[in-house]
């Protein structure tokens, strides 16, 4: 125990000697919390849109008037062809054009239907649905109140006619603002960089410089090494999800809506299985930079499939069990449940349970192959 | 008893397809200071590794103290101080830090063994506050000695402690490793440079994974069976093809500014020498009857060698 207590102490001083790490270490998660959530927000805002108007009557117009007052859509031209609309979004200077056939009051009047044409730029996937799509429900919304602004002939009394309406109340995240569903899975992004890349590196330099040589030749053994490795960038990892936590408070007032040690029971959980993955991958790289590429590799994936940025359960089904594979995947779910909805142990716990799963897994590999390799 | 035995080892790389180290055998007795000298790649490295168990052996046995270097390298862990050939200390430590590190974990203190690394210590002891990687090239290998004795080690394995450090601290280095033999303290260094196989008590020539001779410098130096002469000319490159090319001539190898040549028979010097001068009549000529050194026994041997090899090919 005192070997590794001496471990311990050489690590840290190491740690806290390197100014570039201690800087990351505290500016990575400061600047994530800031920049990120601003800059990866899905809500679409400032929809250019063009109106190819063939009718040029007032039920067109008002029609017009009710898109540019919804606030997502900023008017960028009246081309005059459906040609020159097309031109529009070739250039890139409008996002979607809407035409209005000519007689489109007459027949709405008249008939009681007609058809608009939408187009759509679909090179910005996110922008083109949902622009396509908030455009479709101002025209639900023009459409339901057409029969108010139709004066009934010969004042004959007309019952409104029926139909559902719907009002919805966002859960648990009550204007559905974007961030606050980024901000603690950046928190979940911070601890795997830290797990992930920190000890795979840390470890593979010591091969890299070559005293693991000398440190083989003492009496250490091979479970002091790898503790006096893995506990100092637990603690390290630990000190900086409880600075996130604060930067979450402090710049967003998200306040954890669920209980403070289970999240940090979570988070303890989590690292010991990422630090296993970090020193599976010291195990198979000599040099640090093919530990950077493997980790990279692979924390590209594990971010990209976690359900960081897209819904899992928009994934095809192959891809969700993929997704299912990946410790990322399982504590940005458990992190927002925590979080936001204020989920308790007894409604996760089968996520802990995942989590334990993974930590023995991937730190067994890594000790099965650390000890084949050496 | 010997205090490091070595029975045929043998080492391969690449599954079996290079050959480190060959079916080595040899005996160091305590408190003696052996020497490995070879060329680069000759498997010096590869054989500390091996008795310092960092490495397994494919074939063979060794014991160091005793002790095998298979079954009980926990054991001799706790006994061998091995520096490699490379520095392998904290670069962002301290000496202190350092020293102070590899004294702990063999569970001692500096103060402990303080006198047997004194010496040493005093030389770098002023910057003692100042990172390993930042010292010049002799001071880090003062240090690795230093951390490499601070557990009073039985056996120190130093291999090529003194590559790249230059010529006044060489010299330094090698007179502490005499001190530290006073100490009873059996020493195996390795080196590349010939020049200091004659600071040790034994030496093996090792070449291509294969112990060729092993023996007191000065035996070593009296086992070269011919007379050795050297050559010089002003047009050395044009007195090397001609040496080569006579009939008379058994061997010529270019060493430093002179030629060295050994001749088939040998006979009176003076009238060897005239004849030489007879048939190769260059610009300032210059023949003389030379002493050879351990690095001429090593050419000598390593010829040798090509030719059994090339023989048993055929």
């Amino acid at each position: 125990m005192n070997v590794l207590f001496f471990i311990l102490r050489k690590e840290f001083r190491q740690i806290f000697r390197d100014r570039i790490i201690l800087a990351m270490m505290t500016f990575v998660p400061i600047v994530q919390l800031i920049i990120l959530p601003f800059a990866a927000d899905f809500e679409v805002k400032n929809i250019n849109v063009a109106y190819l108007d063939h009718d040029h009557s007032s039920y067109s117009n008002e029609l017009i008037n009710k898109i540019g007052s919804s606030g997502y859509f900023s008017l960028v031209g009246y081309p005059l062809s459906y040609h020159d609309g097309l031109q529009l979004i070739e250039t890139g200077d409008a996002d979607l054009v809407l035409e209005i056939p000519s007689g489109f009051e007459r027949n709405l009047v008249r008939h009681g239907h007609q058809k608009v044409n939408i187009v759509v730029d679909a090179i910005n996937g996110t922008k083109s649905s949902l622009g396509g799509s908030y455009l479709k429900s101002v025209l639900a919304d023009f459409n339901s109140r057409l029969d108010i602004m139709i004066k009934s002939p010969n004042d004959a009394i007309s019952l409104p006619a029926k139909r559902i309406e719907i009002s919805s109340v966002n859960w648990f995240n009550p204007r559905a603002e974007y961030k606050y569903y980024m901000v603690p899975a950046i928190l979940v992004l911070l601890l795997t960089l830290i797990g992930g890349f920190m000890t795979a590196l840390n470890i593979v330099r010591e091969k890299e410089v070559g005293t693991i040589e000398q440190i083989n030749v003492t009496p250490i053994k091979k479970w002091q090494f790898i503790l006096g490795k893995l506990i100092p960038f637990w603690i390290v990892g630990m000190i900086v999800f409880t600075l996130g936590l604060t930067v979450m408070y402090v710049v967003y007032g998200i306040f954890p809506a669920g209980s403070i040690p289970t999240l940090y029971l979570f988070a303890g959980v989590y690292l010991v299985a990422l630090l296993g993955f970090g020193l599976l991958i010291s195990t198979f790289s000599d040099s640090q930079l093919q530990a950077m590429f493997v980790a990279f590799f692979f924390i590209m994936i594990f971010i990209l499939m976690s359900g960081f940025f897209t819904s899992i359960d928009s994934m095809p089904g192959w891809a969700k069990q993929i997704s299912l594979l990946t410790p990322v995947t399982h504590f940005i779910h458990v992190v927002r449940l925590i979080v936001l909805k204020g989920s308790s142990l007894g409604h996760v716990y089968m996520e802990l349970f995942y989590l334990i799963l993974f930590a023995i897994v991937l730190n067994s590999l890594a000790i099965w192959n650390y000890r084949k390799t050496s | 008893m010997s205090d490091v035995q070595v029975n045929s080892l043998t080492k391969t790389f690449e599954k079996g397809s290079i050959q480190a180290v060959n079916d080595v055998s040899f005996s160091v007795e305590k408190g003696e200071l052996f020497g490995l000298i070879g060329p680069d790649g000759a498997g010096k490295t590869t054989l500390f590794r091996m008795l310092t168990t960092l490495l397994l052996p494919d074939s063979g046995s060794a014991t160091v103290n005793g002790m095998d270097i298979v079954k009980d390298y926990r054991e001799i862990r706790r006994r061998v101080g091995y520096m490699p050939g490379k520095f392998s200390l904290y670069q962002d430590l301290t000496i202190e830090e350092n020293l102070h590190f590899f004294a702990t974990v063999f569970n001692t203190t500096i103060e402990e063994n303080y006198n047997l690394i004194k010496d040493i210590y005093v030389q770098i002891e002023p910057f003692k506050k100042r990172r390993a990687g930042k010292l010049s090239g002799g001071m880090k290998q003062k240090l690795a000695l230093c951390c490499a004795l601070i557990h009073k080690p039985t056996v120190l394995f130093l291999d090529e402690p003194t590559t790249g450090v230059d010529v006044v601290s060489r010299k330094e280095f090698w007179d502490m490793l005499k001190s530290l033999k006073q100490q009873g303290i059996t020493i195996l260094v390795s080196t590349p440079y010939m020049d200091e196989a004659n600071l040790c008590d034994r030496i093996a020539l090792i070449q291509n994974g294969e112990i060729m001779s092993i023996n007191t410098p000065e035996n070593i130096v009296k086992s070269f069976p011919n007379t050795l002469y050297a050559a010089k000319a002003k047009n050395i490159y044009l007195l090397l093809k001609r040496l080569e090319a006579d009939e008379e001539v058994e061997s010529c190898y270019a060493f430093g500014e002179y030629l060295h040549f050994t001749v088939k028979t040998d006979g009176n010097e003076n009238d060897l020498l005239n004849a030489i001068a007879e048939r190769h009549p260059l610009d300032e000529l210059e023949l003389k009857k030379i002493k050879p050194t351990i690095e001429d026994a090593f050419i000598r041997l390593m010829h040798e060698n090509t030719i059994k090899v090339t023989a048993d090919g055929e």
